[in-house]
């Protein structure tokens, strides 16, 4: 959940990025970390297997400037995708502001990728979220590979509500900021909902 | 809604009272540091004599740990772990979750000691949870109030954060 801080006239929100395991997620904070002025972002961690596999969560804390006199912060988190760390995307999704999906392009993750969003719905569902009203944007990533889906059926497949939509190449940076400011707006767009 | 779920306002008045109770478990617990945090990882006050500690990271790896232990507890069949204590060579780390939504941490070295740090933090907490239960109560009037400076945010207004 939001925080706001009037000591310090900050606003600190929480995202978090799912999807399946090797989607890209860990990725995506690498090149929003790699590609952001140091005065703006903290140190990212990354809690990993010595497989370079996110073992707990990424963490990237971001500065986006100010709205109305308040410091907007915002939390990247990304959850481990593999299937067996269910426990622990459960707790990274508590508090939550906003939501990434990133899916797989690659035609033989698609399975991979419904599981992964049904995985998410539900986790959402336990703390009384419904994913069709929190703050959530889709990004079809890998989109360079030669294996890659049609984008009309992942669009069909995974994206029936039309939530907003990106297509990406997270290893060179494609898609990913486009990404990262649907979802910010949506989340700031979801707190002026909540002040009225 | 669940009590750990609704956002939090933090008022300035209310923020120095917290950052007080932090200054005097320093000064008592002859702590190096005392932090406010969060279960969700913001960090809320901090107190001692810190420089150079990257508070950020501090917050968010604390609430991690504390998440991480509380569902370990679920699968034992506590409700939570609400003290943890790790001993380093040289500093020591001490935490306590406060009114089941915040974390009260203490870096602490042999100038002090665990008894005295359990000691005055079991003080401190209790009137942080006291703290917390008014602030709960303003964080939830302030949601139901126009007085939000996000009420009034406008598309271009968000529009500009993005601007570069
Ligand atoms: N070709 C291609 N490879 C990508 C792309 N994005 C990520 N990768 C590669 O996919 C692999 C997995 O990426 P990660 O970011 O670690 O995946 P993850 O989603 O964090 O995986 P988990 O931590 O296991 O959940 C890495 O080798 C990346 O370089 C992309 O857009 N195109
Ligand atoms: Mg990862």
């Amino acid at each position: 959940m939001s925080f706001i801080n009037y000591a310090s006239r900050e606003i600190n929100c929480k995202v978090v990025y799912y999807g399946p395991g090797l989607c890209g997620k860990t990725t995506n904070l690498q090149h929003i970390y790699a590609k952001t002025n140091p005065d703006l972002k903290g140190k990212m961690i990354s809690l990993a297997t010595e497989t370079e596999r996110t073992l707990f969560f990424d963490f990237l804390p971001l500065a986006l400037g100010q709205i109305r006199g308040f410091k907007t912060r915002f939390h990247l988190y990304t959850v481990p995708g593999q299937v067996f760390y269910d426990a622990s995307r459960k707790l990274i999704l508590k508090g939550v502001d906003g939501v990434v999906f990133v899916a797989d392009s690659q035609i033989e993750r698609m399975e991979a990728n419904l599981e992964s969003l049904d995985n998410l719905r539900v986790n959402l569902g336990d703390q009384g979220y419904d994913l069709g009203k929190v703050p959530y944007v889709i990004q079809y990533n890998k989109r360079d590979l030669p294996n890659a889906a049609p984008l009309d059926e992942m669009q069909r497949l995974l994206n029936p509500g039309g939530a907003p939509e990106f297509e990406a190449c997270a290893t060179v940076g494609k898609g990913v900021f486009e990404t990262l400011k649907a979802v910010a707006k949506g989340v700031l767009t979801d707190l002026r909902k909540m002040a009225r | 809604m669940p009590f750990v779920d609704t956002q939090l306002v933090l008022f300035d008045e209310d923020y120095r009272k917290v950052l007080a109770v932090c200054e005097r478990l320093a000064r008592d617990a002859h702590a190096k540091g005392v932090f406010v945090v969060d279960k969700n990882g913001q960090l809320m006050a901090e107190a001692g004599d810190v420089r150079g500690l990257d508070t950020t990271s501090l917050a968010s790896l604390t609430a991690g740990s504390i998440a991480a232990t509380g569902g370990l507890a679920k699968i034992i069949g506590e409700e939570e772990f609400p003290i943890h204590f790790h001993q380093g060579q040289r500093d020591n780390l001490h935490m306590t979750v406060v009114a089941k939504r915040i974390i009260l941490v203490v870096i602490f070295d042999e100038r002090s000691s665990l008894g005295l740090v359990r000691l005055r933090v079991k003080k401190a907490g209790s009137e942080l949870a006291r703290l917390f239960e008014e602030i709960q109560k303003k964080s939830e009037r302030a949601r139901n109030s126009a007085t939000s400076p996000f009420a009034e945010i406008t598309d271009d207004d968000i529009d500009k954060l993005f601007a570069d």
